[in-house]
């Protein structure tokens, strides 16, 4: 179990001030002029030895990503962009960060910033996130006025650090529509290649990174990336911050190392399933866009990138959404697919068409006035959308319709049959029908 | 996708106030020359904000103007992005979260007590003091259920607070943001069982150490440009330890 000295995040509840004068007490911006003195390169390796993965959902290893920024400048400048768009049902860790802990987010973008020769960061803020905005900002114009950022600042690079922000639109976590949002567009995603360390935010070389990524850099570089990675396991290092929501007694957020025991998150921070264990019908481990998995895969399941993706499921932005016996779990499921559907950007068919379909299916399944023919269809349909569009949104709108039909196809089954021995209604002849 | 469409009756014309256009002239100078267009979100924002909380067309056409831009490109991103309210709502605007984690958690009936005090979603009251619809997901998914009320979250929700807090808004009285079970932010109920080694914080200073909020505690905050901020209010809790 992870100690409290261990925690990066160490105001997360917000019980203490998340001002500069307490933050710093708390350790940040402590030395920032020393690791800015090691050079790009070095805090890039450091990274990279830290095994840090994106913290975003997609898990891609952070140095690696940072490296693919250019070294020498053919003119145009280098961006950082923090996403701070966070939408994935499930998840509200980043609020936590910018609300109650904000300087370790600004003092990273000044960081990774430095290490990929960026002077400019925006970080696009969700709009629904008012109160964040305006304690985000607030925390920036502090370190402004510190010069600990801003042009000639103590710390030697000059770094401006602008806060931007969305108006209501999931797509825009996805960070190519993030860019064209941040560029004053619809969020449509681009396509890849180019990807944005060549081609990205005004047509400069751009790198997106997550809020929890970039906020947890400061302490990796500050403690090493020797600390960092003894947490966790081989391949899925460091600390992580859990959203325990759904059907426990005490929902939460908690900062744990990567491979906790899901059942230990659910049982110690969560306190436990609602009705106890034996109680637990399935969970969905990262986030909506995750495949769930049934009760009898959460016994043992360490929660980490590599262990979930064996299950065929996701460790995602770690958002854990706990659903009990009571739970109807096809309209559970059927509320994720509307959630896709109204949120499809609609440029491509597969997805602004089949998200639609995939929900009117599972609503009529819910209540069982479907065909059981009709499930195949439903995953059959699921695999035309996945991989099939120009983002990953078709395929998060598909992976949790396919969780469902791996591991629930029983209760779907049940379901018609329960309709269909129900006596049939009078008959009430419709005209045109 | 949502259909999204201008409303029927829309105001002669619009224009920003001195503050705000000075706001906005400030707004832009964050992005490059000639990348303007990129400040158009948080105009159009402002915008709405000026109207008590919808954008009528004269508005678009004013942004555009101003940004340079054609007109139809606002009316896309106007309808594209579902936080721009198309037509005039309550001056208690209610938007209840329904995603699966909320929905978990008691979202049904949370909209059936707007149902039943407000009425139907989209409708407003008489009195023009509410209006609410269902949103998805607004990211405080370990309090859930929750609503946003203007610009605040309100979070731990049940039937019976959310009349109480509709109620205290209709009579002017004072409501507090955040959970309202009495809980610390996003730490379980009953006070966090971790973050509770006093030595993390005995760097930390008196002057300033004071716990920051519940959310919304900052409430009267401004965004401002390099001015030193102001101490938010609230008073903490200690943790308790379990």
């Amino acid at each position: 179990m992870l100690q409290d000295k261990d925690r990066i995040f160490k105001n997360l509840y917000g019980l203490h001030s998340w001002r500069l004068k307490a933050a710093r007490g708390r350790g940040a911006w402590d030395g920032t002029k020393e690791i800015i003195d090691r050079g790009h390169e070095a805090i890039i390796d450091e990274v990279k030895t830290s095994g840090l993965r994106g913290r975003g959902g997609a898990g891609f290893p952070t140095g690696l990503k940072w490296s693919f920024m250019p070294k020498q400048s053919d003119g145009r400048p280098n961006y950082l962009v923090v996403n701070a768009d966070e939408s994935e049902p499930g998840t509200c860790k980043d609020r936590d960060i910018m609300r109650h802990d904000p300087h370790l987010l600004i003092e990273g973008a000044f960081l990774a910033g430095f290490a990929m020769r960026a002077h400019v960061s925006y970080i696009y803020i969700r709009g629904e996130f008012i109160r964040e905005r305006e304690i985000l900002q607030a925390a920036i114009d502090e370190a402004y006025d510190a010069k600990l950022i801003g042009k000639n600042n103590v710390n030697g690079w000059d770094f401006e650090l602008y806060l931007h922000h969305g108006a209501g639109a999931y797509i825009c976590g996805e960070e190519t529509a993030l860019l064209e949002s941040l560029e004053g567009k619809k969020g449509m995603p681009r396509l890849k290649p180019p990807f944005p360390a060549n081609v990205g935010l005004y047509g400069a070389p751009t790198t997106v990174n997550n809020v929890e990524t970039i906020a947890v850099v400061p302490d990796i570089l500050r403690r090493g990336a020797t600390w960092f990675a003894s947490l966790g396991r081989p391949n899925n290092t460091g600390t992580k911050l859990f959203c325990l929501s759904g059907h426990v007694n005490t929902p939460c957020n908690v900062e744990e190392e990567m491979g906790v025991p899901l059942r230990e998150l659910i049982d110690h921070y969560a306190g436990g399933v609602r009705g106890g264990w034996d109680n637990l019908l399935a969970v969905i481990p990262g986030g909506s866009s995750v495949p769930c998995i049934p009760a009898s895969e959460c016994e043992d399941l360490p929660m980490d990138f590599d262990s979930l993706k064996a299950l065929k499921t996701g460790l995602g932005t770690a958002a854990v959404i706990v659903m009990d016996k009571s739970t109807d779990i096809i309209r559970a499921i059927a509320r994720l697919a509307y959630f896709y559907k109204h949120e499809s950007c609609g440029q491509c068919t597969p997805c602004r068409e089949g998200t639609g379909w995939m929900w009117r299916v599972l609503e009529r399944m819910a209540r069982g006035q479907a065909d059981k023919g009709e499930i195949d269809m439903l995953l059959d349909v699921s695999y035309q959308v996945e991989g099939h569009t120009i983002c990953a949104l078709g395929d998060a709108a598909a992976w949790p319709v396919q969780g469902l039909i791996r591991h629930f196809r029983h209760v779907i089954e049940a379901r018609i049959d329960a309709q269909a021995a129900k006596p049939l209604a009078p008959s009430v002849p419709v005209a045109a029908e | 996708m949502s259909v999204r469409r201008l409303a029927v009756e829309q105001p002669e014309g619009f224009a920003f106030t001195p503050e705000n256009l000075e706001w906005a002239k400030a707004q832009i100078k964050k992005y490059p020359e000639g990348r303007q267009v990129s400040a158009v979100l948080p105009i159009l924002w402002r915008a709405q904000e000026q109207m008590g909380g919808w954008l009528p067309e004269p508005a678009l056409r004013y942004v555009a103007d101003m940004l340079g831009m054609a007109y139809i490109s606002v009316y896309e991103i106007a309808t594209f992005y579902t936080m721009f309210n198309l037509a005039p709502v309550g001056r208690y605007y209610v938007q209840v979260c329904g995603t699966t984690p909320c929905w978990l958690r008691g979202a049904d009936e949370i909209k059936d007590t707007c149902r039943k005090q407000i009425g139907e979603p989209g409708h407003m009251t008489a009195d023009g003091l509410f209006s609410w619809t269902e949103v998805e997901c607004l990211g405080a998914c370990v309090n859930a259920p929750m609503a946003q009320i203007n610009k605040d979250y309100y979070e731990d929700l049940t039937p019976e607070s959310l009349k109480r807090i509709l109620k205290d808004l209709k009579a002017g009285r004072p409501v507090t943001p955040g959970p309202q079970d009495g809980r610390q932010a996003s730490a379980p109920l009953g006070g966090p069982i971790t973050l509770t080694d006093s030595e993390l914080y005995r760097n930390e200073g008196s002057e300033d150490s004071e716990p920051a909020t519940r959310p919304g505690a900052a409430a009267n905050q401004r965004e401002r440009s390099r001015a030193a901020p102001k101490r938010p209010l609230g008073k903490g809790r200690k943790p308790r330890p379990r």
